[in-house]
């Protein structure tokens, strides 16, 4: 796969950005090279026309509030390692696959579908019982990773797994 | 850009939903190259407006989680990610 406007240099860098930001927080890349470099070029390429990285195996609408749940890392990734070991395009995976003592397989969908997620935005809600409305300060939940913190406004980046700032959702 | 059509043997209409971006489609777009069969994918991220939504109501009639690949084989056939094996044998490769 080769996109005219994403360079090789880029992608050059950006997999080794990804790559040392991975192993940082405990994750790995997928060790097929070849393979993992067309997904950052897909990655790239929605970067560039959608202005955020979402997941290339995954049809992007194109407005922010309804993929960011897709943006790369994504929301699914963490269950579908843990459950296949490896995200749902495979850019990442486990500890066994990296290690060659499981093999991969496709990773079914878990992502809801267009009518679920319709619906689940509809219902959405944000907790608010009594007593935990008395903590001094909120807490945030990053999506991604579960990462927790205490404080007036989720981080900039989340320090475990570096998705952005509107992946936290207040948790209490 | 909308359907394409790869020339080969004739196994009946073989239909390849796919994203330009995915490494999985690649993955099928290629093995129904290797196998030689004559048949028609589409990108559904470069289609556009009522062309992408017709598009991906068609392929949600098949698969309704909507995921990418989704291969329909003769119009009865769904096959749903890169299944080397069952992409195989339905095709009788």
């Amino acid at each position: 796969m080769n996109f005219a406007g994403v360079s090789e240099i880029e992608v050059e860098e950006v997999y080794k950005r990804l790559f040392s930001e991975a192993e940082e927080g405990g994750y790995h890349l997928n060790p097929d090279v070849e393979f993992t470099k067309n997904l950052v070029r897909g990655y790239i390429r929605n970067e560039q026309r959608y202005g955020y990285p979402s997941c290339p195996c995954r049809l992007a609408s194109g407005k922010k509030d309804e993929d960011l749940d897709i943006i790369c890392p994504c929301d699914y990734r963490d269950p579908d390692l843990e459950d296949h070991g490896a995200c749902y395009c495979a850019l990442y995976v486990n500890d066994a696959v990296l290690e060659g003592t499981k093999v991969l397989a496709p990773v079914p969908e878990r992502r809801p579908s267009r009518s679920e997620r319709a619906k689940i935005n509809a219902t959405r809600t944000v907790p608010t019982s009594a007593s935990l409305t008395q903590l001094p300060y909120p807490v945030w939940r990053c999506k991604v990773c579960g990462y927790l913190c205490a404080r007036e406004q989720p981080p900039g980046i989340c320090p475990v797994c570096k998705a952005k700032k509107d992946r936290f959702e207040k948790f209490l | 850009m909308a359907v394409e059509h790869v020339d080969g043997k004739n196994k009946g209409k073989v239909v390849l939903y796919a994203l330009s971006t995915c490494g999985w489609c690649n993955k099928t777009k290629e093995l129904l190259r290797g196998l030689g069969v004559s048949f028609d994918y589409v990108y559904v991220d470069l289609l556009d407006g009522q062309e992408r939504e017709d598009t991906l109501n068609a392929m949600e009639k098949w698969n309704p989680r909507g995921s990418f690949p989704t291969i329909v084989i003769g119009d009865k056939k769904i096959i749903v990610g890169f299944h080397e094996d069952q992409i195989r044998e339905a095709l009788g490769e």
